[in-house]
């Protein structure tokens, strides 16, 4: 390297500011990355203490709860907690509940969303922006404008007391983003491809089945995935259609725990935040790259 | 190719489902609910015409000026600490950590993934002061301070919800934010230290610029999200003390729910739209002024 001369002004610049830096030590080099180790150590800390802290929670018993340090491990590896949680907490329950509510909705988004967004962004007519712009005013507009018209109706159609208000309300509540994130996937998929489908005498809704809806598929995932947490992390929705302990979803169900067990019985209440933590984060940690990555080509790049 | 890529039938197939159940469920309800502020009552007693009584009660109500200062400040504060905090992150993992950032991404981003109302009771017990002393409390009696009643006072309760939603949230915004900073070409960055920018002036000059578009978006959907909260404050300090930290959104709530007054429900939820409505065209139409004059 230093035998090169030199051609221009600027890498002339580069390698004199290279000059001290090759010459410090390696210790000196270790020394410098200090502040940025300690740094990350103190984030890594932030981030898991509290849930390390869930966990062992979750194992004491109220004795070790009211005499022993917080910070304190555990006595024994017990699940006592864990089956009163489950079973006197009804953590099942609410388990069941909100599958049976999230995923029939997420079905439902899918299909009607994907669909609308083929025909808004690939389908040419007359006032597609409009109805682009109608859609995406729903991402605005906070779930309390449309709560208690849809509780009359419901009340009104005798839906109340089941499962289908919420599984409606999710429905519609999804369907904003879902579309104009599918409208923005399209928009990256070439024209060339549908209009060779055309000449090849393919209807359009041959073309979205067999070509678009495939070409899609990984996007499709990703904004599954997005409004799965939405939906299974919903409380405003559920609280208000399905407040009754047999409908409960499991974020009603944990926050009225709170009520039952929650100022004196400390175990059960760590063991039920700790289903729902990690039941959570299994599918996510499952899942994530994808998570992450569809997050953000979808919101950014739309 | 025109007459099959605009044909009618398909349209109304393909579109006609989403756009229908939209259109029930979200459109009509919106403009539905607009009617229920010329009204008293709820579903189950039966409503009576009110005029615009709800609407007037609205400028007068304390409770109203409440909450919103409440939300408003909220809304400041924590898209303040999420674009902050998201953006140093990004910077860290594009800068320094580089292509080892991978799993520090995943674990910042743990919590974004999480149930609000499980982080809400996880911090609720962490800074609990009775019966028994949390996490936080315990800390500060080790090093000799006295426990202090976080949810017992207003503003402490304030910082502990900031805390938590931070915490919470700014996972997300680095992983937005880095999309954009990986965005940036590499050559300009280049060059640029080429021409003697380090650090700051490299950030400042070069990578603040560029990255604007990312932030913009960012700041939108962030305030967005904010001043729609309702869960973590719902499940962490249930509005309290008193009233001292209820959103708008909690107040419409309880105004509709627990004293069955849809009317003024509606007029409060209608405030908070306008809000939003109101917000994002601001922010909008600052930032176009601000792109054509560069």
């Amino acid at each position: 390297m230093s035998t090169q001369v030199p051609a221009r002004k600027a890498p002339l610049q580069a390698m004199q500011r290279q000059e001290p830096r090759r010459s410090r030590s390696r210790a000196g080099k270790r020394l410098a990355r200090l502040p940025v180790h300690l740094l990350i150590a103190l984030l890594l800390v932030v981030e898991l203490y509290p849930l390390l802290w869930l966990v062992l929670g979750s194992f004491k018993t109220q004795q070790e709860f009211l005499n022993d340090p917080v910070w304190a491990l555990p006595g024994s590896l017990n699940f006592d907690n864990y089956i009163e949680a489950w079973t006197t907490g009804n953590i099942a329950v609410f388990v069941a509940n909100s599958l049976m509510a999230t995923l029939p909705s997420l079905a439902l988004i899918i299909v009607l969303g994907v669909a609308a967004g083929f025909a808004l962004e690939v389908m040419v007519w007359k006032g597609r922006n409009g109805v682009l712009l109608i859609f995406l005013t729903g991402i605005m507009v906070p779930g309390q404008m449309i709560l208690l018209p849809l509780f009359s109706a419901y009340f009104k159609t005798g839906l109340t007391g089941t499962l289908w208000p919420l599984i409606i309300t999710y429905t519609a509540t999804g369907l904003p983003l879902t579309v104009f994130m599918m409208a923005t996937y399209f928009r990256a998929v070439p024209r060339e491809v549908f209009e060779a489908s055309t000449l090849d005498g393919a209807s359009i809704i041959r073309s979205f089945l067999s070509i678009g809806f495939p070409m899609v598929r990984n996007a499709v995932f990703t904004v599954a995935l997005v409004q799965f947490f939405f939906i299974w992390n919903d409380l405003l929705i559920a609280l208000t259609f399905a407040n009754n302990s047999d409908l409960s979803t499991i974020q009603v169900g944990l926050l009225n725990f709170t009520g039952q067990f929650g100022a004196v019985q400390y175990g059960p209440l760590f063991a039920a935040i700790c289903i729902n933590v990690f039941g959570t984060l299994a599918i996510y940690l499952f899942l994530n790259q994808r998570v992450m990555k569809g997050l953000a080509a979808g919101s950014v790049k739309g | 190719m025109q007459s099959v890529l605009g044909d009618k039938k398909a349209l109304a197939i393909l579109l006609g489902p989403a756009l229908l159940v939209y259109s029930l469920v979200m459109l009509v309800p919106i403009i539905w609910s607009m009617g229920y502020t010329f009204f008293s009552g709820n579903a189950i007693s039966g409503f009576t015409f009110a005029g615009t009584e709800n609407l007037t009660r609205l400028f007068t109500d304390p409770e109203v000026r409440t909450a919103l200062s409440f939300t408003v400040r909220y809304a400041i504060v924590i898209t303040v600490g999420q674009i902050v905090m998201g953006y140093l992150l990004s910077l860290m993992y594009v800068f320094i950590l580089k292509k080892s950032s991978n799993i520090i991404r995943t674990l910042v981003f743990f919590p974004v993934v999480l149930p609000t109302v499980a982080v809400a009771l996880l911090f609720q017990k962490m800074f609990e002061v009775a019966p028994q002393n949390g996490l936080v409390n315990s800390l500060l009696n080790g090093v000799g301070v006295e426990s202090v009643d976080w949810f017992g006072n207003a503003s402490s309760a304030f910082w502990v919800i900031v805390l938590m939603d931070i915490w919470r949230s700014m996972g997300f915004y680095a992983v937005l934010l880095y999309a954009g900073l990986v965005d940036i070409p590499e050559d300009m960055l280049e060059s640029a230290r080429l021409d003697g920018a380090t650090g700051w002036r490299l950030i400042r000059s070069i990578v603040l610029p560029l990255s604007m578009p990312v932030l913009l978006s960012s700041i939108i959907f962030s305030i967005n999200g904010t001043l729609k909260v309702f869960d973590s404050i719902v499940a962490l300090t249930n509005g309290g003390p008193g009233s001292s930290t209820t959103p708008l959104t909690l107040y419409m709530f309880r105004t509709s729910f627990a004293f069955g007054d849809y009317g003024y429900g509606s007029s409060i939820a209608l405030l908070l739209t306008l809000l939003c409505l109101i917000v994002t065209i601001f922010i909008f139409r600052s930032s176009r002024r601000d792109l054509t004059k560069d």
